[in-house]
């Protein structure tokens, strides 16, 4: 009984701690434009829906919400078709130097973002991309690659290789057998590597910031970080951002919360 | 259906020779086996006629075309495997419909063609079930339906057996025997079973360390054993193997021996050859019964003499008991003798 209780009070203040900061943007969100600097009162004397009418009227919101979607869908297609062909390659046809190929890919994924993005500024100006969509998608793909293939091969090296022997004696090309035997037998490790690159492209600044000079291309987070004008912080339009921008991830990751789960663990226990 | 000739066929990975120098042809409808210890490179042959591997030298022929270089699907063999492999994310149906739709097969024909083997194989019930829902049994007949319903040039099955329990298993052999009869297909077998191998087969050959021992009918296999490893391989219980150096000048042995250096020399003869008696027996030798084994009908009874162990047959309830004298007869032209360093047959008095 007390060691429930106990682990009941942990888990709620666990709990609290991560959404802590949640709450206090929620409830910034929604107060009236004249409590948000001043204490008291710490709870909204009236509520208002202001900050988030703003986002639509006084910035192009819809546009960049918009602009994230299509980067960080395309993002997480790409690099899972691209990734799952990789691994298809490393796990099941034995490519030679396969562990050489592994330690080189995980090596690129090691370099911090600030060191490449100079570089790649001048990359992405030179082939006339600045400020488009197609930077964005091209960078975070081949950012989050390494993440990919290593996540699809430690899963599809899982697989009995006599299914995919199976389907080639059957009468299937090798990549034929990849998508009708392999892939969907992968479902659960393709949406965990797609949930994980998803969020990692939705919520990217750095390289986003560099490359993108309008609204053409802005994403939300340097959207949110460009709100402040030149006399005001906008703090009830920025926290009405920031909720608006976590909603898409938080649906994604309670639809697809036990998948992800069966994703990362698969193979850590024999099935 | 189509004859398989292997020719000087030779299979390394990197520096490890799996198969080297295998020659043989297996001929149209017949039902042939590779028997031999596991890692002996018999699945390896399977995969190299399946074209799911490429070998590093020699060729494959199908009756007259060479089909080494040829994609699993431009073979057209069908594959039975240890595992039974069956699509987990397919029902029945379209697991056995699969390897029609590879082949761009139109629906309706499919579906009939579906109907029909499932039928011969009573899974008719079970065509939407998942392999999930399925006992071991049924895996195993689902797998063989999809081998069944393409009408391939050759089956072949790699111990497509050995995941059964035993009464299943016997249950199976005469199925598969029965298929093989009712669709005269080219069958080509791989076990480790010896016993398996010799109910099934019209021809077996022997795997041992990448090579082909011996290739002949189960019979010929049995009554003559080319090689020490086919004669301790081939045949239940196995060959008595008695060592020619502590037979030496034991008289029984006298002739067969003379041919040989008697050192060098191994005896085989098998238990089922070797008769016990309770008494003495002109020409017996003389032995301590260590172990008794009544198997119903037969009683084996394992004996020591000069320091080896010989297995021999009596009737059931003949007096021979553990710890007591008995009397066991070699009959002479019965035993066979071999080199113990090559392994190779001798053949004394030729």
């Amino acid at each position: 009984m007390i060691a429930a209780g106990l682990r009941g009070i942990g888990l709620i203040l666990l709990v609290a701690y991560c959404l802590a900061p949640l709450l206090w943007q929620a409830v910034t969100s929604i107060k009236p434009a004249a409590e948000l600097v001043s204490l008291p009162p710490l709870l909204p004397t009236r509520l208002t829906a202001a900050h988030y009418a703003a986002l639509f009227t006084g910035h192009p919101f819809l546009r960049i919400m918009l602009n994230s979607a299509i980067v960080a869908g395309v993002t997480t297609l790409l690099a899972l078709a691209l990734g799952a062909l990789a691994a298809f390659a490393l796990a099941t046809l034995r490519v030679r130097g396969r562990a050489l190929i592994l330690a080189a890919v995980l090596s690129v994924s090691m370099f911090p973002p600030i060191a490449v993005v100079s570089p790649l500024f001048l990359v992405v100006s030179a082939l006339g991309l600045h400020d488009t969509l197609t930077a964005l998608i091209v960078t975070y793909t081949s950012f989050s690659l390494p993440l990919a293939v290593w996540l699809l091969t430690n899963f599809f090296r899982d697989l009995p290789r006599e299914l995919y022997l199976a389907a080639r004696v059957d009468g299937w090309s090798p990549l034929q057998a990849l998508l009708r035997v392999i892939v969907p037998l992968a479902a659960p490790a393709l949406v965990a590597a797609g949930l994980l690159i998803f969020i990692f492209a939705w919520n990217e600044f750095l390289l986003a910031l560099t490359f993108t000079a309008t609204e053409a291309s802005r994403t939300v987070p340097v959207a949110i970080a460009l709100f402040p004008g030149l006399h005001e912080i906008p703090y009830g339009e920025i926290a009405a951002a920031s909720l608006v921008a976590t909603l898409p991830l938080a649906v994604l990751a309670f639809a697809f919360q036990r998948r992800i789960v069966e994703g990362l663990t698969a193979g850590a226990v024999k099935g | 259906m189509a004859r398989i000739r292997l020719q000087a066929l030779e299979k390394r990975f990197d520096a490890q020779v799996v198969l080297s120098g295998v020659d043989l042809a297996i001929e149209e409808g017949e039902f042939f086996t590779f028997v031999g210890p596991s890692g002996c490179g018999k699945s390896t042959l399977l995969h190299l006629i399946a074209g799911i591997e490429t070998p590093s030298a020699g060729a494959i022929w199908f009756d007259d075309a060479r089909v080494d270089r040829l994609d699993p699907a431009q073979r057209d063999v069908a594959m039975v495997f240890q595992s039974y492999a069956l699509y987990p994310h397919l029902s029945v149906r379209d697991n056995i419909a699969f390897p029609l739709r590879a082949r761009r097969v139109p629906a309706a024909r499919i579906r009939s063609e579906v109907e029909r083997v499932a039928e011969t194989l009573g899974l008719a019930a079970l065509l939407e079930r998942k392999p999930r829902q399925l006992s071991g049994g049924q895996r195993q007949r689902v797998a063989l339906g999809r081998a069944l319903v393409r009408r391939p040039k050759a089956f072949l099955m790699d111990e497509p057996l050995s995941n059964l329990d035993a009464g299943l298993r016997l249950e199976m052999r005469e199925e598969l025997k029965r298929l093989h009869e009712q669709f005269g297909v080219t069958t080509v077998y791989v076990t480790h079973d010896q016993e398996e191998a010799m109910a099934l087969s019209d021809r077996i050959a022997v795997v041992n360390a990448g090579r082909i021992e011996q290739c002949g009918t189960p019979q010929a296999l049995y009554e003559d054993p080319a090689t020490l490893f086919v004669a301790r391989f081939v045949g239940s219980p196995p060959m008595n193997l008695l060592d020619g150096a502590a037979l030496a000048g034991a008289e029984i042995f006298g002739n067969v021996l003379a041919t040989a250096t008697s050192a060098s020399a191994v005896l085989g003869v098998r238990p089922a050859d070797v008769t016990v008696h309770s008494e003495s027996v002109a020409g017996a030798v003389e032995a301590e019964v260590l172990v008794t084994e009544p198997a119903g009908s037969d009683l084996w009874a394992v004996g020591r003499w000069r320091d080896q162990k010989i297995k021999g047959r009596t009737a059931s309830g003949a007096r021979v008991r553990p710890h007591s004298t008995a009397w066991f007869s070699l009959p002479l032209e019965r035993v066979y003798v071999f080199d113990r360093r090559s392994g190779a047959r001798l053949r004394p008095g030729r």
